[in-house]
């Protein structure tokens, strides 16, 4: 069994050229996703080893990117679109959400649009405006489509190739400042074994709380289950990984257990993935709570600027202090 | 056609009496056959590339025969519509020659992306016409496959459909289907009033720099709902290719022979590889832009009147007639044949059955979804609560 080490980032490039490899059709396609290989370099080396016709740089105009993918996908093709950064995926909004969403429902089933929108998403890059936002609400409240985010190299590595084999549209949100966090990836693992893209998994076990988190902020509550273990407190931690449709099977079972649950996202609050988490906790778990579903998110205010964004995101002694005040209802 | 502007058509001046074996046309406005319906036997475009058409007797005829079937049949949704059978019609009328032109010029492997006015195109591919009309009485949202009819579902948002046509001839390209003569060609269909949009400059930036198998066909009828095109252009709209790099054309949309003309050429040359095309295609809206709207305030009579005179049917018919290529007797046959087939549209629309309610949950996602399997279960329950009961 072939276990390297590699990056999260690396983990999606070495992805990506399998699915390149395992089926013709795929084709990457965005800004600079060529020669370049990505800002993030997640397509480095991509064009050079499959040609500029299955990695290829388009102009500069993200309605363009996602409206001819749609065109291709039509024809039979599997795009994988690359938005830049987070803050610039509203150009295709319209092409998202009017149309890649909808083709499959309006034809009635005839027609599939097996498109995958990959967006680095979140902050703590230290990035101007527009490169740090959290825009997965907009698209998880939108039917037809589905949303998924990876949290370390191994999922990043098997969810990106079980994400572009559906034949399902599906955004999927890479969190930036993880990329170049390490872990062990096996290679060699087949995905029709792997675990299913659309479900929820603990990533680690506990008895007294429960931290609900997805993308970059997985990192943040498995930290704060470390140092609240250190206090004697055993925190479970779930990665939600799929945000529309949402997995909460695992999620009930565990707060049933616990009684108690705190939702962290880099997002706003406001009409935010944790308001929905917590309304369904709420209808199915409700005698099982010793308190209310608490939310640990991004504050009301557009992403601030870089000097103070370490306030605005969610920490290790926020999640910990809304543990606390579960604990103090 | 911007008011004043100097490389107008002919609207509004009288066209120049022109023998049958004319030559030259107006450079800029492509015309086979004058409003009086009188032949050109060719043009030259600006480029220098020579428009005629070289039809059979037979093939005269079956032009006319789907133009009247095409007015025909949008006259009888229209009627449908005001009888609330359905519940919103686009009508085409005024605009049955530029549609049956540039349908008919398709090739059986050309691929077509429509707006949501194309009923015209729809037909001369050959595809039934109640296709299109389950989205106008609300009992679905489209409901075929493109791939199937090479005919795209309706799209409503302004321009959209002319990226996901530039992506299709992208991958006809990638798949090497170009460059002989049974190459693959695409045709993307809009209007005046999308041009503004952003979707379709960037069709045309993309199609310009991947050299696209592409056809930009623009119908021009003056109009986007209450807009005049001076609210959307400075220039002649087939101008704007020049800028992005491809050649652009004006034809005479009233008239059935340089529409087919200017698009096949056009359609010829994307299949070769020789890249994207603008045709614009120089009509009138005659009717509303929709059964909702009410053009009696933004545009006044004479205006109509005019363009009544550029009938695209009638200048036909003149010339069928003219030079005996058609006798009375087919033009009763036409117009019965016409009869017959709204009648039969109407009586199946009619029929349409209503959706059933829980189908709405139907084809979401290709690979379902456990939240709506939910969903559709409680709705389930509760509509089957009120079974027997009177709500």
């Amino acid at each position: 069994m072939a276990t390297e080490t590699l990056t999260l980032g690396k983990a999606l490039n070495v992805g990506l050229r399998k699915a390149l490899e395992n089926d013709p059709k795929v084709v990457i396609m965005g800004e600079d996703v060529g020669k370049l290989g990505g800002v993030f370099r997640i397509t480095d080396g991509l064009q050079k080893d499959f040609g500029d016709q299955r990695v290829i740089d388009t102009p500069l105009a993200e309605s363009g990117i996602i409206g001819t993918a749609v065109g291709l996908a039509i024809r039979g093709y599997r795009p994988v679109c690359e938005i830049q950064f987070d803050g610039f995926v509203y150009p295709a909004y319209d092409q998202i959400v009017s149309q890649v969403a909808k083709m499959h429902y309006r034809s009635r089933g005839k027609l599939n649009i097996p498109m995958v929108i990959r967006i680095p998403f979140g902050g703590g890059i230290g990035a101007v405006e527009h490169h740090s936002e959290s825009p997965e609400a907009y698209f998880a409240h939108t039917a037809g489509l589905k949303v998924v985010s990876c949290a370390n190299p191994q999922d990043a590595y098997v969810m990106i190739q079980q994400a572009i084999a559906s034949d399902d549209p599906i955004v999927f949100l890479e969190p930036k400042r993880r990329y170049w966090e390490k872990g062990p990836v096996d290679l060699d693992a087949p995905l029709s074994g792997a675990y299913p893209l659309h479900s929820a998994r603990v990533a680690r076990a506990g008895t007294d709380a429960t931290l609900l988190a997805y993308g970059p902020m997985v990192r943040t509550c498995l930290d704060a289950a470390t140092a609240a273990a250190e206090d004697g407190r055993d925190l479970e931690v779930i990665d939600l990984r799929t945000l529309s449709p949402l997995d909460l099977g695992v999620v009930y079972e565990s707060v049933r257990r616990t009684g108690r649950a705190v939702v962290v996202h880099e997002a706003p609050s406001n009409v935010g993935l944790g308001a929905e988490v917590a309304a369904r906790i709420t209808e199915e778990c409700f005698y099982s709570l010793e308190s209310p579903v608490l939310r640990v998110a991004g504050f009301d205010t557009p992403y601030p600027a870089a000097r103070v964004e370490e306030e605005y995101l969610p920490d290790l002694d926020r999640v910990l202090d809304a543990v606390d005040r579960t604990f103090g209802w | 056609m911007a008011k004043g502007d100097p490389g107008g058509p002919t609207r509004g001046r009288r066209a120049a009496p022109r023998s049958r074996k004319a030559t030259t046309g107006d450079p800029e406005l492509v015309q086979l056959l004058t409003p009086e319906g009188e032949r050109i036997e060719s043009v030259t475009g600006p480029d220098g590339t020579e428009y005629r058409v070289d039809f059979t007797d037979e093939e005269y005829r079956g032009l006319y025969r789907d133009l009247v079937l095409v007015r025909k049949l949008d006259a009888e949704a229209t009627a449908l519509q005001r009888q609330g059978e359905l519940g919103i019609w686009a009508s085409l009328l005024g605009q049955e020659a530029a549609q049956v032109g540039s349908g008919r010029a398709l090739r059986t492997q050309d691929m077509a992306f429509p707006t949501y006015r194309e009923h015209g195109v729809l037909y001369c591919r050959g595809i039934d016409p109640i296709m299109p009309l389950g989205l106008f009485r609300g009992v679905d949202q489209g409901g075929w496959d493109p791939n199937e009819f090479k005919f795209n579902m309706y799209t409503i948002v302004i321009g959209a459909q002319t990226l996901h046509a530039t992506g299709y001839a992208m991958g006809v390209a990638m798949d090497g289907k170009t460059g002989t003569d049974d190459g693959e060609a695409v045709i993307a269909y809009f209007g005046d009033g999308a041009t503004s949009q952003g979707d379709v400059n960037e069709a045309f930036v993309w199609a310009g720099v991947f050299n696209s198998p592409l056809v930009f066909f623009c119908q021009n009828n003056q109009y986007a709902i209450s807009e005049p095109l001076e609210r959307q252009t400075r220039i002649p709209l087939y101008r704007r290719a020049a800028g992005f790099g491809f050649p652009g054309i004006r034809v005479d949309g009233n008239d059935v022979l340089a529409t087919y003309a200017v698009t096949r050429h056009a359609l010829d040359n994307a299949r070769h590889g020789q890249g994207p095309s603008l045709i614009e295609a120089y009509t009138y809206r005659m009717g509303a832009h929709t059964t909702s709207d009410d053009p009696t305030r933004y545009r006044i009579a004479s205006e109509v009147e005019a363009w009544q005179a550029k009938d695209p049917i009638a200048r036909m018919k003149a010339f069928l007639d003219r030079e005996k290529v058609a006798d009375a007797g087919f033009f009763t046959e036409v117009d019965e044949q016409a009869r017959r087939e709204a009648v039969d549209l109407r009586e199946r629309v009619l029929a349409m059955p209503n959706p059933e309610p829980g189908t709405m949950f139907d084809h979401v996602y290709p690979n379902g979804s456990p939240l709506l399997d939910e969903q559709r279960a409680q709705f389930s329950r509760y509509f089957e609560s009120f079974e027997g009961s009177a709500h």
